[in-house]
């Protein structure tokens, strides 16, 4: 198990380094110097022009100003925003981080909440009513743009019935303490309901089938067999080789589930990081840009990696080859 | 032995298939959902008679009448009209992601799993770091440096950015394949490369590229109708749904004009639903052991 997680580890690194360099590659091809964020004037004097591009070190052989890149990425040095004049990308992503986390945190426990139960109740009894609603409400899930189921979202339970917000993450700034929490949950209620709308579907189906296939397996049988109780057979040995799938899938899902939260977060004018992305392509705000993409992908990589390796931990059967 | 010469002619496993495929009741009516709204894109000129991308300053927001039958958008374009012009490209658009994808997925999937080694393995890290990076982040960060999008590009960036999943299950496939005896033989009575490919790789593996482009294509659509709601895809005034249904994110359409935002969008779920169906029924027909509903 060691020697799969070092190797694991061992993958990661050069990922991360290739990850980078696209990005890069990406930065390199937009205008301006996207990685400090100072926009350059090329009408001014050719030769003052040179001068500051020399002083920005954008004529340096391209690895050089990479690994340059790199170095200040790595310190949290994203460079200025070229829009919001004077504001470091840094201090813009670390304002909206906590939302779009607290968000990303918020759908993500509905959708274990609501799907592993439904999907165990629904192989448990399957080809029962509930069964049937649970599948159908598992195609739709899976069909519906979470921007449409959004929308509808907004109309129903925020116009019409004026339930929730429709909304920003806090009404006012005179909330404080518990109130300010339960503010922030109310207005997280419809967002994070369309944010982990196709993970409770996909968590939904994918328990189902992996919980009827392991009761079809021997060792339940045996289990049974035995004289164990029904409970025991469920919580003992079902659940845990049934989960084991669940947790790789959450490694996949983490890269859907963030981006929804681009899309959600535009439907309900939620100040996150994905509103902050979307603004910052419309304004051609790239040092912004390519820092939320590496940001983004870096997280992805290591929510991968944490699923591998916790993948490990349960299932010993694995190995690396 | 005597079963075998009182039998039917011999079927071919994609004979089998469609046998199985045809008695599906939900991909049936995922096909006729799939063909009436094709045809109503197809005939959208013979259905309404405003143009699309039209819009008439004095009719702006208009609740239905007669004439528009689902009233006006913001710059004053027949909604009825969009959502059937619209339907023309979010089709169109689905579709050729979806042969664009398969494409670019299948090619470099026979590449890495036929040759293997240093070949495999350059396509397939590849693949894992475009996977690596979430979609829409990669295709928002191209889009961000493009000076205009066009629906060629748009498909363009679709493709480029969501081949490694069918490369991943094409190099499988054929993975499993090479190492069969019947290839072997092939390769000792001298075929090619590409003959061995075409001949005997494809076939065997057509049944799960099938499946998978058209479940392709069902996110394609909501790729696009994504990307154009947040306003990122294919721009106004070309009627796509997503275009359709980012007028919504005026809250003054959002709340009096339901009609305006609704068809489009359960014109996108009716869409993804019978594709689904369609690509879940043709899984269940081309692999008899997967019994899932």
């Amino acid at each position: 198990m060691y020697k799969y997680i070092i190797r694991r580890i061992l993958v990661f690194i050069p990922m991360l380094i290739v990850l980078s360099m696209i990005i890069f590659g990406l930065a390199k091809a937009a205008p301006g110097d996207p990685f400090t964020g100072r926009m350059l004037d090329p009408t001014i004097d050719p030769e003052v022009y040179e001068q500051q591009r020399d002083a920005l070190g954008l004529n340096d052989p391209v690895p050089v100003q990479y690994v340059n890149w790199a170095a200040r990425m790595v310190t949290g040095d994203f460079g200025e925003s070229m829009y919001y004049k004077g504001r470091s990308v840094a201090s813009l992503i670390w304002e909206r981080m906590p939302n779009t986390l607290y968000l990303g945190l918020f759908a993500l426990a509905i959708t274990l909440i609501v799907s592993i139960p439904i999907g165990i109740y629904s192989a448990r009894n399957p080809y029962s009513i509930f069964d049937y609603g649970a599948t159908t409400f598992g195609f739709f899930g899976l069909a519906v743009p979470n921007f449409f189921f959004g929308l509808i979202a907004i109309y129903l339970f925020a116009i019409k019935l004026g339930w929730f917000p429709s909304q920003g993450t806090i009404t006012g700034t005179d909330v404080a303490g518990f109130q300010e929490f339960f503010d922030r949950i109310h207005h997280m209620v419809l967002p994070g309901i369309t944010l982990g709308l196709a993970g409770t579907a996909s968590y939904m189906r994918y328990m189902r089938s992996e919980v009827l296939d392991v009761l079809s397996s021997d060792y339940i049988r045996t289990a049974k067999a035995k004289g164990m109780s029904d409970r025991n057979v469920l919580y003992k040995h079902t659940l845990r080789n049934a989960m084991i799938p669940i947790i790789t899938l959450m490694g996949f899902e983490f890269g859907a589930l963030l981006s929804g939260a681009i899309i959600t977060e535009q439907v309900f004018s939620y100040p996150g990081l994905g509103t902050l992305f979307i603004n910052s392509i419309t304004n051609r705000d790239y040092p912004i840009i390519m820092a939320i993409a590496l940001l983004l992908g870096v997280t992805i990589l290591i929510g991968n990696l944490l699923a591998d390796i916790f993948y490990s931990i349960v299932d010993p059967r694995i190995r690396y080859d | 032995m005597k079963s075998h010469k009182k039998s039917k002619r011999a079927q071919s496993p994609f004979q089998l298939a469609l046998r199985r495929f045809v008695k599906n009741k939900l991909a049936l009516a995922g096909i006729i959902v799939l063909v009436l709204i094709t045809l109503g894109a197809i005939f959208a000129p013979l259905l309404t008679e405003h143009d699309p991308t039209y819009g008439d300053l004095l009719k702006i927001e208009k609740a239905p009448t007669d004439e528009h039958l689902l009233g006006t958008d913001g710059s004053g374009r027949d909604n009825f009209a969009r959502l059937l012009y619209g339907a023309r490209i979010s089709l169109i658009v689905g579709f050729s992601a979806m042969l664009f994808t398969l494409v670019i997925g299948v090619v470099l999937g026979a590449l890495a799993g036929y040759y293997g080694g240093k070949v495999d393995n350059l396509i397939m890290r590849l693949a894992d770091l475009i996977l690596a990076i979430p979609f829409l982040v990669l295709a928002l960060t191209i889009i961000a440096l493009l000076e205009k999008v066009t629906i060629t590009i748009f498909v363009t960036v679709i493709a480029v950015t969501t081949w490694p999943s069918l490369t991943r299950i094409v190099r499988g496939t054929f993975l499993s394949l090479r190492e069969q005896e019947f290839v072997l033989g092939a390769r000792a009575i001298g075929a090619s490369d590409l003959r061995i490919i075409f001949k005997h790789f494809i076939p065997n593996a057509i049944g799960p590229i099938i499946v998978n482009a058209t479940l392709m294509m069902a996110s394609m659509i909501i790729i696009e109708s994504a990307l154009s709601f947040i306003g990122m895809g294919i721009p106004q005034p070309t009627p796509t749904w997503g275009n359709m249904i980012s007028e919504a994110q005026n809250i003054r359409i959002l709340r009096n004009h339901p009609e305006a935002w609704i068809p489009p969008g359960l014109g996108i779920l009716l869409t993804v639903l019978a594709i689904n169906f369609i690509g879940d029924g043709l899984r269940d027909a081309f692999d008899p052991k997967s019994n899932r509903r």
